[in-house]
């Protein structure tokens, strides 16, 4: 059992869902750097990234809608799976227990935990106030049909949901490299049987129950 | 304007002191724009264009006075024509010469997010460095006079200069120069607010009791001033803002929110290493392993 080439396997994400996930990852770390960069003048040296000032607005833009566009996608495929179930706001009230790794102590979770839900949930409302206010202070397409006051209140809007969203995707990054295993679950698309046991038991017994009944899963 | 002119006060997105050893030991210049002795001739709009070699497109007559319609990169001034009835019953025309206000406290400047293309200069003058402008115009809105306007051309931000070249090297702004009723007068700030009180004097002494200077204290002043007859109405000429300040939005967005939201999002990164530190890892082992081959041996339940 301790050879990783005899291990079973479980197939978390297609090959699909990882290049749709990588995707919105790399547009997002780039958009979020020149975002960065025009943001406070500390930063503005993160221009140089892009090809100047002139090309990160041009750019930022652009490469928000490739984001915009890829996570439609992902959001749409996991939407599902992260509706809330009953366990999920125990899960949330034993906060403690999750960031001291008590797992045993917390309520079964499915595909995804609560925290998980949370997540995305705080990423489809940024995503979509990016989305809006991103095209009203989009000067050189569309900042000509909104008034001033409207502008104003857009990049205050644009602001906090950057902020909001580089904090969250912080949190996301950080949480898959503590849970251990879900880089690659993400990476090569697999898990250990333990894996899904230990952090997703509602799932993994779900998907062991498709197997036996051949859906086939590798076991 | 690329000069190292050795004056600046403020410079955008610029978090230290820029190049300031040289103070305007003569005080801070001011345009002052007598509406009350303005013909509506667009002199001054005619000098803009030739000192600053600028062409407006040739528009078509939209049956106003108004030529162009708007600022634009081509026309840093314009003069605005407004019929007023007035409560007797009589019309007044009031004619504006729009363009840069000058702020104080300029709007543009705190919202621009590219270092250095907006400078203020000693002596007040607000200006924009195209050169270092990315065509964001971020500064558009945050404007609240409505002045700086991007090229079609070139997506960079124009507006009136005040004739910071010609001002450097001791001359009067183009369209002071030009005017032919002593309508548009320049010199130091201070000069002009007691030239505009002998005018505000003189306005009042001939039934305008409204009559008095628009040097606006919500943006700490401004370096072009205008005598208005009726200086309790500024709206009348044509939508002139009655307390102009930078709005709260700008405020909040290019305040303080901006080093607290980096050091909010350094935290949160620094929360999840120390997490790290002190929890470790959610590692799965042999025994969750054993645990999930015992599960899947036998039917659950």
């Amino acid at each position: 059992m301790s050879d990783p080439d005899s291990r079973g396997t479980l197939v978390r994400y297609t090959a699909g869902e990882r290049t749709n996930h990588w995707i919105v990852a790399i547009a997002f770390v780039l958009v979020a750097l020149s975002g960065f960069a025009l943001f406070h003048p500390a930063l503005f040296w993160l221009t140089n990234f892009f090809g100047g000032g002139t090309w990160t607005r041009i750019l930022h833009p652009i490469i928000g809608l490739i984001m915009m566009l890829a996570f439609l996608f992902l959001a749409a495929s996991v939407w599902k799976d992260n509706r809330l179930r009953d366990g999920d706001w125990t899960w949330l009230r034993q906060i403690k227990d999750v960031i001291n790794n008590r797992e045993e102590k917390l309520p079964e979770v499915g595909r995804y935990n609560a925290g998980q839900k949370l997540l995305f949930y705080v990423i489809v409302v940024c995503m979509v106030g990016l989305l809006l206010s991103g095209l009203v202070i989009w000067r050189a397409y569309f900042s000509m049909y909104f008034s001033a006051g409207v502008i104003r209140l857009a990049a205050v809007v644009h602001a906090v949901c950057a902020f909001v969203l580089a904090c969250a995707i912080i949190a996301h990054i950080y949480a898959a490299i503590w849970v251990k295993g879900s880089v690659a679950a993400m990476t090569r698309g697999t898990v250990t049987p333990g894996w899904a046991w230990k952090h997703h038991r509602g799932w993994f017994r779900e998907v062991t129950k498709q197997a036996k009944e051949g859906a086939g899963f590798k076991l | 304007m690329a000069l190292q002119s050795l004056d600046i006060v403020r410079r955008s997105a610029t978090t230290t002191p820029s190049p300031g050893v040289r103070e305007s030991h003569t005080g801070t210049v001011a345009k002052l724009i007598d509406v009350s002795k303005c013909i509506g001739c667009k002199a001054c709009q005619t000098a803009c264009m030739e000192w600053n070699d600028l062409r407006d497109e040739i528009g078509t007559n939209a049956g106003v006075y108004e030529n162009p319609p708007d600022l634009s990169d081509q026309s840093w001034t314009l003069m605005r024509f407004a019929e007023y009835e007035n409560p007797k019953g009589d019309l007044e025309w009031l004619i504006r010469k729009d363009g840069c206000m000058h702020c104080a406290d300029p709007g543009c400047l705190k919202a621009c997010p590219a270092p250095g293309a907006i400078v203020q200069y000693a002596n007040g003058i607000v200006d924009f460095h195209e050169e270092n402008c990315i065509g964001c115009g971020y500064c558009i809105p945050a404007c609240p006079f409505d002045v700086p306007r991007i090229s079609k051309k070139d997506k960079k931000a124009y507006k009136c200069t005040l004739c910071s070249d010609r001002v450097a090297v001791g001359l009067e702004p183009a369209c002071i120069k030009a005017c032919p009723t002593g309508a548009l007068v320049f010199g130091t700030k201070e000069d002009m607010k007691q030239h505009a009180a002998e005018r505000v004097e003189d306005l009042k002494s001939r039934g305008f009791d409204q009559a008095g200077l628009y040097d606006p204290a919500g943006v700490g002043g401004t370096h072009v001033m205008y005598v208005l007859h009726h200086a309790d109405q500024p709206q009348l000429y044509n939508g002139l803002p009655a307390d102009p300040h930078i709005s709260a939005m700008v405020g909040v967005w290019k305040g303080i929110t901006k080093p607290i939201a980096l050091a909010a999002i350094a935290l949160t990164a620094l929360a999840g290493f120390f997490h790290y530190i002190r929890v470790g890892l959610n590692e799965t082992g042999e025994r969750d392993e054993q645990a999930a081959a015992r599960e899947t041996e036998k039917p659950h339940e």
